[in-house]
């Protein structure tokens, strides 16, 4: 057995160059979320007008919102693709976890979706008037806040991926998860505009994160199995 | 061959496999085993439950009952992983990928056998020449081959084939046959589901006919 059977290292191998190639093929594709974030961003600005203390006070919340809907948007392609040809049955039939794949995945899938956003956010912090000093504060909160939102979103995706079409269900489900993140993420933004200290809520996003890096593989590999009968 | 030692175990035997759907038997219970260089071949109608059985010994069913051995070992569904090679009506080809790229990714995925290169199965499947073209452009009958491709590089010893010869011309029904019998000259085996007697693989053969709930064997 030359080639031998396949380790965690060389199956996640294989998962993170075919997502690469795949996003390469379909490049185009990496940019929406975060174009319809910004989209949403302006939109709230031409909305509530040009005052600029308003704008710098709504920034926490209207940037948090608009960085969780178009995760939301993301999260239907996490696993459809793979479960309409077929991958995910290859998927369970690997000698190496299900849940490790599906983390590899969950990971490629925010690598691929969520940092162009993070890329974005100082523009879209600039459109909202938010003061300079609280950047490191909400580039943190996102940092740890994504990855916890795509871990949530991948035990929920991986629950309807049964369905044919999922989209307002998925919203439905998700949305209530994600709802202790956004309290966190946003409120840790304004506790520093304040002038508090922020990092309580940054410490429970990374406390939650952690907790999710663990707990969520498992819960959507347990998912897949029974929505995939 | 007289006073040969003991046979070895079978390479799968089941024993009471059965499955309902809602309550409503759709086969089984079943008992049958299939040795090293044998092929079993499950005939049976549209509906009559041969994906669900290949399913359910993939390993890919919850809710099946009885026991089924591999190598002699009892092998719950999740054990059978990587045991197995399943051939599936959805093959798991990302269609944006090529064929060796698609190759790639299952065998990084799945492993891959000793002494097989990607390429050197693609020539096989009859896909050269097709490396780098993407599996949205291949035929239905193309994408087929490469799945054989990918089974042909498989490093599993239980093939499960579900109508491996849909979607093929005669030359492709012919390589089905050639795979399979080289696969049980290897000391493999391997269950290949048909609803026809049309084309079955020139190997020793046993027969399972599934008939809504009856067997034979």
């Amino acid at each position: 057995m030359s080639d031998g059977a396949p380790t965690l290292a060389s199956a996640a191998r294989a998962l993170v160059v075919r997502d690469l190639r795949l996003l390469w093929r379909r490049r185009g594709d990496a940019l929406q979320p975060a174009l319809f974030a910004i989209l949403v961003v302006v939109l709230f600005a031409l909305a509530l007008g040009s005052e600029r203390d308003l704008l710098a006070r709504a920034a926490p919340g209207v940037l948090w919102v608009a960085v969780l809907l178009s995760g939301l948007l993301a999260l239907d392609t996490l696993f459809r693709g793979d479960a309409e040809d077929g991958s995910l049955e290859q998927w369970r039939l690997a000698p190496v976890p299900l849940a490790w794949l599906v983390l590899v995945r969950t990971l490629m899938h925010w690598l691929t979706t969520a940092v162009p956003l993070l890329v974005a956010v100082p523009l879209l912090a600039e459109l909202m008037y938010l003061p300079r000093g609280l950047w490191p504060v909400l580039l943190a909160a996102l940092a740890l806040g994504t990855p916890l939102l795509s871990l949530i979103g991948a035990v929920v995706s991986a629950l309807t991926v049964g369905m044919r079409r999922a989209g307002v269900l998925l919203a439905l489900l998700a949305l209530p998860l994600y709802v202790p993140v956004l309290v966190f993420g946003a409120g840790s933004v304004a506790q520093a505009a304040q002038g508090h200290d922020a990092s309580g809520g940054l410490l429970l996003l990374a406390a939650g994160l952690v907790l999710a890096l663990v707990l969520a593989p498992v819960a959507a590999a347990g998912a897949i199995r029974i929505a995939a009968q | 061959m007289p006073d040969a030692p003991p046979a070895p175990a079978p390479l799968i035997d089941v024993r009471g496999l059965g499955f309902a759907r809602d309550d409503v038997p759709l086969f089984g219970p079943l008992d049958f085993s299939v040795e090293a260089g044998e092929a079993l071949l499950v005939q049976g109608g549209n509906g009559a439950g041969k994906t669900t059985l290949l399913r359910a010994l993939a390993g890919l069913l919850d809710g099946a009952t009885g026991e089924v051995r591999l190598h002699g070992v009892a092998a719950a569904a999740a054990a059978r992983a990587g045991q197995v090679a399943y051939l599936g009506h959805l093959p798991g080809l990302k269609a944006d990928l090529g064929a060796v790229e698609n190759l790639e990714y299952l065998c990084g995925l799945l492993g891959r056998r000793a002494g097989v290169d990607i390429v050197q199965a693609l020539g096989i499947a009859g896909l050269a020449g097709y490396e780098d073209t993407p599996a949205r452009n291949l035929s239905a009958g193309q994408r087929r081959r490469l799945a054989l491709a990918r089974l042909w590089l498989s490093p599993a010893q239980l093939w499960l084939l579900d109508e491996p010869y849909a979607n093929l011309d005669l030359p492709g029904i012919e390589l089905v046959n050639r795979m399979v019998r080289a696969h049980l000259d290897a000391g493999g085996a391997a269950l290949v589901t048909t609803h026809g007697a049309y084309a079955a693989p020139p190997v020793r053969t046993r027969l399972l006919v599934l008939d809504r709930a009856e067997q034979a064997a």
